[in-house]
């Protein structure tokens, strides 16, 4: 791994210079720093792919068009630019209508506070702690099936090529542990409720 | 009605983006070629 010892900047300067592997290098190196900070925002794997894309597509414009000056780092740079983004998508999905309170119509018959009251919520997080120490109780290959797929929001292909077996053997351990699950706790009496 | 009783932990590790999207942009990248004439810049896309 001879590519860990390049600098970032040194990099940027080789594919402004035309080398197309440093480009590949970079994103390499910076894709789940990049990638996940998109989707802690986001939380939608497709939508986070597309800005990921967009972020790139800035990044790759502007060094081609020898418009950068290696003020800063790289990495603050592209991140700027994705945060610059998600900003735009957050913009561009919650255009909300305006509305002003008069006589007849009351701003309140409209809105409506469904959070959870406090007791509620102390009772889902204490499902979620319960819940996570069952999971826990689960084999070694289940758990971790079980865990890239709701936790991680991973899917089963990406599952079967991440712990190198078949999509059929991920669903399969799915499947035995929720029936694991289930008989824990149908064993012990547990409610799992809100 | 099955509950989903996760919560999404939004701080995974080792998240990344698509292969699909990195080799789009490798492949873009390639293929993008920026003349600037005067001050006016021009995208070219080979393909």
């Amino acid at each position: 791994m001879a590519d860990l010892h390049i600098p970032d900047a040194l990099l940027v300067k080789n594919y402004i210079d035309g080398n197309e592997n440093s480009l590949a290098i970079l994103i390499k190196r910076h894709e789940s720093k990049i990638y996940g900070f998109i989707y802690s925002k986001i939380a939608d794997r497709d939508i986070s792919n597309d800005i990921f894309q967009d972020t790139f597509i800035k990044v790759i414009k502007t060094l081609k068009s020898n418009s950068y000056n290696e003020e800063g780092k790289f990495l603050p740079w592209v991140m700027r630019i994705s945060h610059n983004l998600i900003v735009d998508h957050f913009r561009k999905t919650k255009k909300m209508p305006m509305y002003r309170e008069t006589e007849e119509f009351s701003i309140f018959s409209i809105m409506s506070d469904d959070s959870l009251t406090i007791e509620n919520k102390m009772i889902a997080d204490q499902v979620e702690v319960d819940l996570k120490k069952l999971i826990e109780e689960l084999p070694d290959d289940q758990k971790e099936v079980l865990v890239m797929r709701m936790y991680q929001d991973m899917s089963f292909k990406e599952i079967s090529e991440l712990t190198g077996v078949s999509i059929n053997t991920a669903l399969g351990r799915m499947r035995y542990a929720l029936m694991n699950l289930r008989k824990i706790i149908d064993k012990h009496q547990i409610i799992l409720t809100n | 009605m099955a509950k989903i009783y996760s919560k999404k932990t939004l701080v995974t590790k080792n998240l990344k983006p698509k292969k699909e999207v990195v080799s789009f942009l490798l492949n873009y990248s390639k293929a993008l070629t920026v003349v600037k004439v005067n001050d006016k810049s021009f995208e070219i896309i080979a393909n």
